[in-house]
């Protein structure tokens, strides 16, 4: 029972990190239809701002300003920095492609993939940093739950990105511009045709998105400490599996999506062995596929009338 | 209810979707208060005419001015908002979301309150209130049309683009779209109505045009063009 828990807990931290990154993923998809395959590197820059901050602060062990203000200002920083990267990949890498061929831009996305992990190479060099989280927030801490104590770094990450999704699905279903953001995703011209000015609208969703995998990042950092220059690679192929898995394009598909690997993910690595945690995954995914092709709760290509 | 102050004119209008030539050339006016109807048959650049109207393409050379400003290199947005809507071909509903969504997206650029003109639009449409949270993708054909419709007069327009709002309507959903369109009409707004079903748009019409492979070739009174020999051989089936 204690392990069960314990498991159970270690997948909702994780589920609630791949439900972040795969929100923009997700996001981007319904609005573009372009799989943007560097999604996971700007979750990789986000994590590196948090670090940044963190160490200007004076590091995990000798913070010169309160825990929770130090926390804070991690997830700012990584959302600007995430978001900037996320609107100029959107400005520079996709935006000249838009009216060319539908390989084009997927091709940019693996270049801009690339580049940035090539420049958080020479930023960063190819050693990983700690964020030395225990000594921040020691790991006694926490709420009980039954027999086990959930480190409070858990429940912080479990809470912010459930507050991050209540707070992006009331945007996307009440604002007047997440509605126009859905009116886009269906059908760009005639979104146009309302006066909405897709390109707008396009890079607002690149920046939330963006943003939501910077504070991933941070997530990531603060949970499992280390960080790397490559680190978006394996989080944005999980996170790209979640939000097919979800359905991509729909929200609350990439949240389920998210939770469910990061759930099968933690099982696994609990009950089988961390070896088979990527056979499981991916088998998740080529089991939704061949099942329900448009993911759980994607809607089949709703025809046009 | 014609005036003489001119609403939207075209100068000679040239668009090119790539390397092929659709509009030639094309030269129109449309007076405050008028109702005006664009005949033609398949693409013969109807379509592209209303988008080139409301920016979504940009002719290559000759000016749009509507409402006395030269909109030719403007933002459909900009458009929009100095009151251009359209009804577009196919409807075009945004299917995932519901009646009431599709409204709002109709008053976007709206930042003032909208409440009085919703109510406007369910009384012209009674159907529409009843049916404001179904997702509009599971409307009838006659429904998503007054959902069409309903949204473009969201924004207040003084400028109607309408394309072919009687496709696919059953004859008795043809005439109540017509009644509509005349109702609408007589409150203010100018339009320019696209139709297949040219009889029935040159009974309401007081000007009509009439397209053929992107040139005008022919450009009168509503009543005169109905009973032009040509006309009534190309279109009007008789
Ligand atoms: N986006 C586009 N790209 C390339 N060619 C286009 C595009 N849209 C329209 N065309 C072409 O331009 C021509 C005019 O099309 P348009 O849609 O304006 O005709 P239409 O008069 O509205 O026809 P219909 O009565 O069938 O609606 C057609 O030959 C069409 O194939
Ligand atoms: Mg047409």
């Amino acid at each position: 029972m204690e392990f069960f828990l314990q498991q159970t807990v270690n997948g909702l931290t994780l589920g609630s990190v791949y439900a972040l990154i795969a929100l923009g993923y997700s996001m981007v998809y319904g609005i573009l239809k372009l799989l943007n395959f560097a999604h996971g590197e700007v979750y990789m820059f986000g994590a590196f701002a948090g670090y940044g901050v963190l160490t200007i602060l004076g590091g995990s062990s000798a913070l010169v300003v309160p825990v929770w203000l130090a926390i804070m200002l991690m997830f700012g920083a990584a959302m600007i920095v995430s978001a900037a990267i996320g609107v100029a990949l959107e400005r520079f890498a996709y935006r000249p492609l838009r009216n060319s061929t539908r390989i084009a831009p997927l091709i940019s996305a693996i270049g801009a993939s690339f580049f940035l992990q090539a420049a958080a190479l020479l930023m960063f060099t190819a050693n990983s940093r700690s964020y030395n989280t225990p000594s921040l927030i020691a790991i006694e801490t926490g709420i009980p739950l039954g027999p086990i104590r959930v480190w409070m770094v858990r429940v912080l990450v479990i809470v912010t990105a459930f507050v991050l999704m209540i707070l992006l699905t009331l945007w996307v279903n009440r604002s007047r511009t997440g509605k126009a953001v859905r009116a886009v995703s269906f059908d760009r011209e005639a979104a146009a045709m309302m006066g909405i000015d897709v390109d707008k609208v396009i890079v607002v969703t690149f920046l939330i998105g963006s943003a939501l995998a910077g504070i991933g990042g941070v997530m990531v950092g603060l949970v499992f400490g280390r960080i790397f220059h490559l680190m978006g690679f394996v989080a944005g192929l999980k996170a790209f599996t979640a939000a097919v898995v979800g359905g991509i394009g729909s929200i609350p598909g990439a949240m389920l999506g998210g939770l469910l690997i990061g759930f099968a993910e933690a099982y696994t690595t609990g009950y089988i062995s961390s070896t088979f945690q990527n056979l499981i995954v991916f088998g998740l995914l080529i089991v939704v596929l061949l099942v329900r092709p448009s993911g759980l709760l994607g809607r089949p290509e709703l025809v046009k009338v | 209810m014609s005036s003489d102050q001119s609403l939207l004119s075209l100068t000679d209008v040239n668009t090119y979707y790539g390397q092929i030539h659709i509009l030639q050339g094309i030269s129109m006016e449309i007076k405050a208060g008028e109702l005006v109807c664009l005949l033609g048959g398949n693409a013969s650049g109807k379509s592209t005419t209303l988008k080139t109207i409301l920016g979504i393409v940009q002719p290559r050379s000759g000016t749009v001015t509507f409402d006395g400003v030269d909109v030719t290199n403007k933002s459909t947005s900009f458009r929009i908002g100095n009151g251009m809507a359209i009804v577009p071909e196919n409807r075009r509903l945004f299917a995932p979301m519901t009646v009431l969504e599709n409204l709002e997206m109709g008053a976007y650029l709206r930042s003032d309150n909208f409440e009085e003109d919703l109510n406007d639009v369910y009384e012209l449409f009674p159907l529409l209130a009843e049916r404001r949270h179904q997702l509009a993708g599971t409307l009838s054909g006659g429904e998503q049309q007054m959902v069409a419709m309903g949204r473009a007069l969201m924004s207040k327009p003084k400028l109607l683009l309408m394309d072919e709002p009687s496709m696919g309507l059953a004859p008795i959903l043809v005439e109540q779209s017509f009644e509509i369109i005349q109702r609408v009409h007589r409150a203010g707004v100018s339009i320019l109505v696209v139709e297949q079903n040219a009889n029935m748009a040159l009974s309401i019409a007081d000007h009509g045009y009439v397209l053929a492979t992107g040139r005008i070739v022919l450009a009168d009174r509503a009543e005169a063009l109905s009973q032009h020999e040509d006309l009534k051989k190309a279109y009007l089936g008789r």
